[in-house]
């Protein structure tokens, strides 16, 4: 989650007073990691540009709205989640998505495959711009509904009661969710980081 | 506590929601298995990972097309 801008109170007041200075100002700070969110939640780079434009337009019209009883950004994700859903939902893609997880037990737990320990520092074995990359491969393994509760929770840092909330999920579902995405992207990344790992570089770098 | 139950409860052990007694339960059986130490080591670092990668800074063509709407949007409110 981003910080917050020291004078975002006043921002936000001067804003609703119709400084649009101060709803740039505001936009500027967060638009990148809306942009992020869009990406995580769409899956590509056109309708995250959408969800950027579309989110930020909404938020404008709607500022008179926003009390502040939530901080600024959390506002302006809930809009933005919801026209990322929106998408979704346009391509059939929200309601449908189940965990394609072929290494499921009988009784539906999951089985790790890849069992092998990292180096200490796996950020430090790629550039950062790598590191970005391989990340944004990997979470577009899982399907939509689970990459985006992984998005809010753990990339965007809100908490479980908070991505369930943005999302009128079940703190349940949401937490099954969480821990089956989170050891996928960990056999994913086992890839990259293991000690005899099979990807050192991202797709296109290689 | 058996490996499948470790597994179950991983995002609840990272997260410090497990109650103390599970909790006890689960670094004694991580004492004795490599394998599910590695598993909760790996996914602790794949959280960690996420958690402090911040996000590319917005493309050009994106923040200039924004902008953009944005100037055409303030000009057409603006007061004759």
């Amino acid at each position: 989650m981003p910080t917050h801008l020291d004078n975002e109170q006043s921002l936000v007041a001067a804003a609703q007073a119709g400084d649009s200075d101060a709803f740039v100002a505001l936009l500027n700070h967060y638009s990148r990691h809306i942009y992020r969110l869009g990406v995580s939640i769409t899956g590509n780079h056109h309708d995250a540009e959408d969800v950027l434009q579309e989110a930020s337009l909404k938020a404008y019209t709607a500022l008179a709205e926003f009390r502040g009883n939530s901080r600024f950004y959390t506002w302006l994700v809930r809009i933005a989640v919801n026209v990322a859903l929106g998408k979704l939902r346009k391509r059939a893609l929200w309601k449908e998505s189940s965990l394609d997880e072929p290494r499921e037990s009988e009784d539906g737990s999951y089985i790790p495959l890849e069992i092998e320990s990292w180096g200490e520092n796996p950020e430090e074995a790629c550039l950062k711009s790598d590191l970005q990359q391989v990340l944004s491969e990997v979470i577009q393994k899982l399907d939509p509904k689970s990459r985006t509760i992984f998005t809010l929770r753990d990339v965007e840092k809100f908490s479980i009661e908070e991505t369930a909330k943005l999302l009128s999920l079940s703190i349940p579902v949401v937490k099954t969710r969480l821990l089956r995405s989170r050891l996928k992207l960990r056999e994913e990344l086992t890839k990259y980081f293991g000690k005899g790992a099979r990807n050192a570089m991202p797709t296109s770098h290689r | 506590m058996r490996c499948r139950q470790v597994i179950d409860k991983i995002s609840d052990y990272l997260d410090g929601e497990l109650d103390p007694e599970l909790v006890r339960e689960l670094e004694r059986h991580l004492e004795h298995c490599e394998d599910c130490r590695v598993v909760v080591d790996t996914t602790h670092k794949t959280v960690e990972i996420f958690y402090h990668t911040e996000p590319a800074a917005l493309p050009e063509d994106v923040r200039g097309r924004l902008n953009q709407m944005f100037t055409q949007k303030f000009h057409k409110e603006e007061p004759r």
